[in-house]
């Protein structure tokens, strides 16, 4: 049996580009570039308004709003109107259907938030491509282990996209700014590591970046495989 | 020969026991699953359709387990009751990316197959969300019938279909039955399954409550005692006559007038009693049935 199914990549794609979110996966990278360009044509070069646009705006917001609508948009909404039946009453294996689904999931934050990163970056900072080079690498990782993260909280909650929207407020806005120790436990501040290896720079510090590649890979690997395990054991029911 | 076997299968969501102690075995052809309204038949359907785990017993398809095991979906096919759909898709590409899921080695021709099969050909390249309720049902059915499973499960699928597609659907379960195939619909509407079911299981309130061709489920359902109401001219003239004849069982004069009455043989009384008022010379002003409801059908069916 394939890893990937054809078709369920397929549905996949309609079903993002089918709906009104599917306008928003366009919005949020227009509004990256579109400020990149804005900030270049005003103040210029800078190394510090360039990284408070790439991270404070790209990594931090762009990259795991673009993973969540992704992928909630994939697997949520079939969920809740029941018509997930369709894929699950067929002989695929469950990690297949996963597997599928997050093909979409990462090839959406590809195109809509790492492609963008690098053009943003490459604008804000023409003198020093590694930046962009950096911070889109570090958006790949990011955004990656966003959509397992994502994928696995819409098969446990029926409210994937508010529990979504509140970690990345609480856990990864407030309490990361605020409080150091979050580091060990943040998507968004593993991404900015490799931004900092690749570029240089010091968004996150004391944040060995072999442990970043680690967790990050332990956050795609375990997320899509507890996603999997909960699917072969989705309760269907009726309206009853 | 293809058989799902429900043995001492008991379901509870929470405190809340939805399937109690049901054992069941479907074979080959029609069977209706009837019940009222949150009876348990699509907690069953769900079990049947591995999309629910017995909390006690089991669920088998020839003897494999239907739960955690994708593999039965092969000789499965199934109509969920709900209406979603992948509603921007054509009909025809629903049902061939149902039929490409299935590893067919031919999904155009397997889907064009089915879609001729529901008489949907017409329609098959007009996007999902401009269906009807009753083209979504038929389309549901092309997508279960893709890969020409042994098994068919449809939950309720004569809902909100109109008359003429109700009877189309009901020629094409029958055909499916005749073939062979093992087929199971659920349904709260008595004469709906009777028309099509040779083999009819009765659920009510969780429990497996009946079971039998349609005949022995019709005569259970009619020998009950019925009670009625009557408003006569002269309540007690006509409560004496009638008690004389053996279709009644009970007659007593409510205080405040009319006569509540217990008929043990609803046909015989239903001829009686309009010849004996005419006999006697009373008129017949209410005669009001009070527990025809489907509900107390199915309640008198546990308590038997």
């Amino acid at each position: 049996m394939r890893l990937v199914s054809p078709t369920i990549v397929r549905l996949g794609v309609k079903s993002i580009f089918g709906r009104w979110r599917g306008v928003l996966l366009f919005v949020l990278p227009l509004v990256l570039v579109g400020l990149a360009v804005l900030a270049r044509a005003l103040v210029g070069q800078s190394e510090e308004g360039s990284q408070h646009t790439l991270y404070g705006l790209g990594l931090v917001v762009v990259v795991p709003l673009v993973a969540l609508l992704a992928t909630s948009g994939l697997l949520a909404p079939e969920i809740d109107d029941g018509s997930i039946s369709y894929l699950l009453a067929k002989p695929v294996p469950r990690s297949t259907i996963v597997l599928s689904k997050l093909v979409v999931a990462v090839a959406c934050v590809l195109a809509f938030a790492s492609v963008p990163m690098l053009l943003a970056g490459l604008v804000l900072r023409t003198d020093d491509p590694s930046v962009a080079v950096g911070f889109a690498l570090g958006s790949v990782l990011g955004g990656t282990a966003y959509c397992a993260l994502f994928a696995l909280l819409s098969v446990v909650t029926r409210h994937a996209v508010v529990v979504g929207l509140v970690y990345l407020l609480v856990w990864e806005g407030l309490l990361g700014g605020l409080l150091d120790g979050v580091r060990w436990l943040s998507i968004t501040r593993w991404s900015a590591e490799v931004a900092d290896r690749v570029a240089g720079l010091t968004l996150v510090a004391q944040l060995p970046l072999t442990y970043a590649l680690a967790a990050g890979v332990v956050v795609i690997v375990g997320g899509t495989w507890l996603t999997g395990r909960r699917l072969r054991a989705f309760n269907l029911t009726g309206d009853e | 020969m293809t058989e799902i076997r429900i043995d001492h299968v008991s379901r509870w969501f929470r405190n809340v026991v939805a399937v109690n102690d049901v054992s069941m075995t479907i074979g080959p052809g029609v069977t209706g699953l009837l019940g009222p309204n949150g009876a348990g038949k699509s907690t069953l359907i769900a079990l049947m359709s591995g999309f629910l785990a017995p909390s006690a017993g089991t669920v088998t398809l020839d003897g494999e387990p239907l739960w955690r095991n994708e593999q039965v979906y092969r000789r499965v096919g199934l109509v969920p009751e709900r209406e979603a759909l992948f509603d921007y898709l054509t009909g025809r590409e629903f049902v061939v990316a149902n039929a490409e899921l299935h590893g067919l080695p031919d999904p155009g021709a397997a889907a064009e197959r089915a879609i001729a099969l529901i008489e949907m050909s017409d329609a098959q390249d007009r996007e999902i969300s401009t269906y009807s309720k009753g083209m979504r049902q038929r389309i549901k059915m092309a997508s279960a019938l893709v890969h020409d499973p042994p098994v068919l499960l449809l939950d309720e699928p004569f809902n909100g279909m109109d008359p003429r597609q109700r009877i189309h659907l009901m020629e094409l379960i029958r055909t499916m039955g005749a073939e062979g195939r093992t087929v199971l619909f659920s349904s709260h509407i008595l004469e709906e399954v009777e028309q099509v079911a040779r083999q009819i299981e009765v659920v009510v309130a969780g429990r497996h409550a009946a079971s039998g061709d349609f005949g022995a489920i019709r005569r259970l359902m009619t020998d009950r005692p019925n009670r009625f109401v009557l408003r006569t001219a002269d309540d007690r003239k006509m409560a004496s006559v009638l008690m004389a004849d053996p279709s009644v069982r009970g007659a007593r004069l409510r205080a405040e007038g009319g006569i509540e009455l217990e008929a043990s043989d609803f046909g015989r009384f239903s001829e009686v009693l309009p010849r004996l008022a005419r006999e006697h010379g009373v008129r017949l002003h209410e005669v009001t049935p009070t527990d025809e409801s489907l509900e107390s059908v199915f309640s008198y069916l546990v308590s038997s």
